[in-house]
């Protein structure tokens, strides 16, 4: 043991000695392990941001999306569905589940009645979608006992009404049971000159719309928020289940979320790694250099320090810890900058976009660079470890 | 059992021309605990490799060498680094200390290769020999702001931090002026008889060899027994016949030489400090009418 302290401080010991020198040749590692961490931090947010999107259309993973269609022209009564639905989720404990309607709701605009795309969804549909609102709040369960129905809107419906969402708007819902909505909370648009469209729950939807204007809006279909390895279990058992709760219905289960984006997340993770490696070797290759000139540099220490009793093994591995210590202090080095540069360097606004769960600190890149970073070292110190130990002592002592 | 016996011992190295050199030929050398002994001979006649051999840094191609009695071809590398460490302190011409250390750590380096308590307290070890030496106030001094004789001084207690049995120097004088010398001298048989080591010196120098209780010339690699005369001693000048064959009987070990003393070189005028100057000494190569060379 004391043979590796003993090592371990005559490495630190020659570093400090030569810091200048080493100092050079680690600036290499230093910022190839700050890389591998910025750039797989970087990685990490960007597939964040980019999942984070594609969870806002087809929600999280893995969400089940349930369609019973009818055999016929006919459909079944709505309420079929909703006890169908609610038992399913009920049996198979779904935590997160919310029904989806689509409807035209003719809603009444300063400027006239205007046919509005309308989802009818549950409370829980904003946490499976990720949904961000810019103002207001979304759906409770309790919206649903309100007599006046609450709305979720769009910017286009707001300016469309004229008002903010701070002016607490309402908007009278035509058709044959006229109603005063509230707009309780609003969202942006997706995209420039986008219609007004509009959220409601789908109690408030079955309790103010005509069974006629439901049958216009289709069957509505059922989403699942399950565990990804539940789902192929799940799929089978849902179908099963639903065709016969539903008389004559066609079941549809299918995975709304894409599982191939963990591939790509794959391949991004690869190339990543591939460029930083690179970055590595190129440091390393500067360590070697100073290390071999070092080494040369040093035959007569290298000489004394046999007379004072070092044997071969611990010339070579002294040379070596030389490397693999110097490699480690680039690597904390490198990973302190990254963690400076990742608390200070806002990535999701400068990706464009803001992430609702944002990504630790990738500490397993921080690890990889560092194990890295100690492999450079190593490889790195081998070649003047060997040199080192071919070092003739008599002629060193002379040298 | 003697702490240091070669029986026969031969070196030998083969040169580019597929030649076979013979340094050494037949030594036979006992060296007991606490003993002074001193070899002179000219250079290139093989001191500094039967100083490698005694100090197990070099190897013998033929013969006996026992450490404390045993064989130390039996001995793995590991082992004879880690008895090197332990037993043997060395002291260099060019002193050899480590650059960009200090003083302290120069003397420190050797307990990175101990164990335990030396290895741990290592620093407080190092001070308190470097107090011996009488540079306890220059503990953080680097070499290159140290004199010649305190460079030399750093280096003995470099070579007895550890508490070595056997201190091999070599030419331990050689870079130093004649009244530096003494002084290192009469430290490093002082620390060497107070450690109860044993002191091996080889040099060019009567002075330093005359400290000595037994003395050799090594002549082609060829060990024999001396004596020195007590005229020969610390003296600088009138060494006409300083040296004396070893009467039969008196040493074992004594070889029949003919050495004669020459007449002194130039010594009055010495030169001092490092740095290879040809400068008049009491030395051997001096009874051949030779200057010495210090380099």
């Amino acid at each position: 043991m004391t043979g590796l302290f003993g090592a371990l401080a005559e490495a630190w010991d020659e570093l400090r000695v030569h810091k200048l020198r080493v100092l050079l040749a680690l600036i290499g590692v230093a910022v190839a392990v700050c890389a591998i961490t910025t750039i797989t931090a970087a990685g990490d947010m960007l597939r964040q941001v980019s999942a984070e999107s594609n969870e806002r259309w087809t929600g999280r993973p893995a969400t089940l999306n349930v369609s019973a269609y009818p055999a016929g022209q006919e459909m079944p009564p709505i309420e079929e569905y909703v006890a169908a639905y609610d038992d399913i989720a009920a049996r198979y404990e779904v935590e997160h589940s919310s029904m989806v309607m689509w409807a035209q709701t003719p809603f009444r605009f300063p400027s006239g009645t205007r046919q509005t795309e309308t989802r009818a969804v549950g409370a829980d549909w904003a946490t499976m979608h990720r949904f961000v609102l810019d103002g207001g709040r979304w759906f409770t369960e309790a919206d649903e006992d309100n007599l006046s129905p609450s709305i979720v809107v769009n910017q286009a419906f707001l300016d469309e009404l004229g008002q903010g969402i701070e002016d607490h708007p309402t908007v009278m819902v035509g058709g044959e049971n006229p109603v005063l909505a509230t707009v309780i909370g609003s969202y942006p648009d997706s995209w420039p000159d986008e219609p007004p469209s509009a959220y409601i729950l789908v109690a408030s939807q079955l309790r103010w719309t005509t069974p006629e204007a439901l049958m216009n809006s289709g069957p509505p279909s059922l989403e699942l928020w399950v565990p990804t390895g539940s789902v192929e279990a799940l799929t089978e058992a849902i179908r099963r289940d639903l065709a016969g709760a539903i008389t004559g219905a066609q079941v549809d289960v299918s995975r709304l979320d894409n599982p191939d984006m963990s591939m790509l997340d794959g391949a991004m993770k690869w190339v990543i790694l591939g460029v930083s490696t690179v970055a590595l070797l190129l440091g390393g290759l500067g360590l070697v250099n100073i290390a071999l000139v070092t080494v040369r540099y040093r035959i007569r220490e290298i000489g004394i320090r046999r007379s004072f009793g070092a044997s071969s093994g611990r010339v070579f591995f002294s040379v070596l810890m030389e490397s693999v210590v110097a490699t480690v202090v680039a690597g904390v080095v490198g990973v302190a900058l990254a963690i400076v540069i990742l608390h200070n360097i806002p990535l999701d606004t400068l990706m464009g976009s803001s992430v609702e769960d944002r990504p630790g600190f990738p500490v397993s890149a921080a690890l990889t660079g560092m194990v890295a970073a100690v492999s450079v070292g190593a490889l790195a110190g081998l070649i003047p470890a060997l040199v080192a130990v071919r070092v003739k002592v008599i002629d060193a002592i002379r040298y | 059992m003697s702490l240091l016996e070669l029986h026969g011992v031969t070196r030998s190295v083969r040169l580019p021309d597929d030649r076979v050199l013979e340094i050494l030929r037949g030594i036979d050398l006992t060296v007991d605990a606490g003993e002074h002994v001193s070899i002179v001979g000219r250079s290139g006649t093989g001191k500094s490799t039967l100083l490698n051999i005694l100090g197990l840094l070099d190897t013998p191609t033929a013969g006996d060498f026992l450490l404390d009695g045993v064989p130390i071809g039996r001995l793995s590398g590991r082992v004879r680094a880690r008895r090197r460490g332990a037993d043997f302190g060395f002291v260099f011409q060019q002193f050899n200390l480590l650059q960009a250390r200090t003083a302290l750590e120069n003397v420190a380096a050797p307990l990175l290769y101990a164990q335990g308590k030396q290895f741990w307290a290592r620093k407080r070890l190092a001070a308190e020999m470097l107090e011996r030496v009488g540079l306890g106030d220059r503990l953080d001094t680097m070499p290159e702001k140290l004199s010649g004789g305190e460079q030399q001084r750093v280096a003995i207690a470099r070579a007895l931090v550890r508490g070595p049995r056997v201190i091999l120097a070599d030419e331990p004088t050689g870079a130093l002026d004649v009244d530096t010398g003494g002084e290192v001298m009469d430290l490093l048989d002082t620390i060497a008889r107070e450690n109860g080591s044993a002191l091996i010196a080889i040099t060019h120098d009567l002075a330093v060899a005359s400290r000595a209780q037994r003395h050799f010339r090594l002549a082609e690699g060829v060990l024999a027994p001396i004596a020195i005369g007590a005229r020969s001693a610390g003296s600088l000048e009138g060494l006409g016949s300083g040296l004396e064959q070893v009467p039969d009987g008196e040493d074992h070990q004594a070889e029949h030489v003919a050495v004669t003393l020459g007449p002194a070189t130039s010594a009055a005028a010495a030169g001092s400090g490092p740095g290879g100057r040809t400068r008049p000494r009491t030395g051997v190569d001096g009874l051949l009418d030779e200057p010495v060379v210090a380099s």
